[in-house]
């Protein structure tokens, strides 16, 4: 069984909770120079797709869902979703630091939580390990192991 | 908001909160197993470079879990915007959050079968209580 995770793998998981939120502060930044949307204005959305800020946006949430899925493929879901979990921190650090918008103490005291429970995920296995691994289904499958 | 006197709004805005989390809690789990099933993608990888992904993006797409799970994904979009219509963010946002967040626990313990231990139950209510501070 696996406890440790290799530096490569670190930096997936840095992304998973980097890119989420920056993406959606582009996303938002480039809606406020577009204005609200109706319903009667849908075409709008159309015309929002060619902001650079709503595009920067995208680009990092298709890096957000490539990630992502790359944890999951060698990561529990219950072990990865902190890491995204991470991505709430960085936005409030985010709007402290970088708009300089006032974080309360309660808003402290959350990012206090959601970091402490990041700290007791990460020092857990990363992985479930079952007793039928994948080895012995591909064998199964391509019928060796018979 | 007022819950005490308009009892039908606020279950309303309730419901499409649940639906809301039911959505992204049954995306999230489908593509956790379709993953799971992939295994590490590094190793469907048909070479170096960019044109190398070209194997695990295929492996990725021909999964009828992961389609599954992205349509489940792309509806829990569309419903979170109609919800954002008629429930107000500051509601709405750490409500779905939270909710999706042990639902995803309890979902991935019961369906995917991961060790959901001591120390993953306790990250589960902190972050669902850290979410909740954020919002105030």
């Amino acid at each position: 069984m696996k406890h440790t995770l290799s530096p490569q793998r670190y930096l997936i998981l840095l992304a998973v909770s980097l890119s989420a939120s920056v993406g959606d502060s582009l996303l938002k930044r480039g809606m406020k120079q577009i204005g609200p949307v109706s319903l009667g204005h849908l075409g709008l959305l159309w015309h929002a797709l060619f902001n650079p800020w709503v595009m920067a946006g995208i680009v990092l949430l298709i890096g957000f869902f490539a990630s992502y899925m790359t944890a999951l493929s060698w990561a529990d879901l219950t072990f990865v979703m902190p890491a995204t979990a991470l991505g709430y921190v960085v936005i409030a650090l985010l709007g402290r630091f970088w708009l300089h918008e006032p974080v309360s103490p309660y808003r402290w005291a959350g990012i206090l939580l959601i970091v402490c429970a990041v700290g007791f995920v990460a020092n857990g296995p990363s992985r479930t390990e079952h007793p039928s691994t994948h080895h012995e289904l591909d064998l199964m499958d391509s019928g060796n192991g018979r | 908001m007022h819950f005490a006197t308009m009892p039908a709004t606020a279950l309303r805005s309730w419901s499409c909160i649940l639906f809301v989390a039911a959505l992204a809690i049954a995306g999230e789990c489908l593509i956790a197993a379709a993953m799971r099933s992939l295994g590490d993608l590094d190793r469907l990888r048909t070479g170096s470079g960019l044109l190398g992904y070209a194997g695990p993006i295929r492996a990725v797409l021909a999964s009828p879990l992961f389609l599954i799970g992205a349509l489940c994904m792309a509806l829990n979009f569309f419903a979170m915007l109609f919800t954002l219509s008629i429930v107000e963010l500051s509601l709405a946002a750490p409500a779905t959050a939270s909710l999706t967040y042990i639902g995803n626990a309890v979902a991935a313990k019961l369906f995917l079968h991961e060790n959901v231990d001591q120390r993953r139950w306790l990250a589960a209510v902190f972050v669902c209580a850290g979410v909740f501070l954020l919002s105030k």
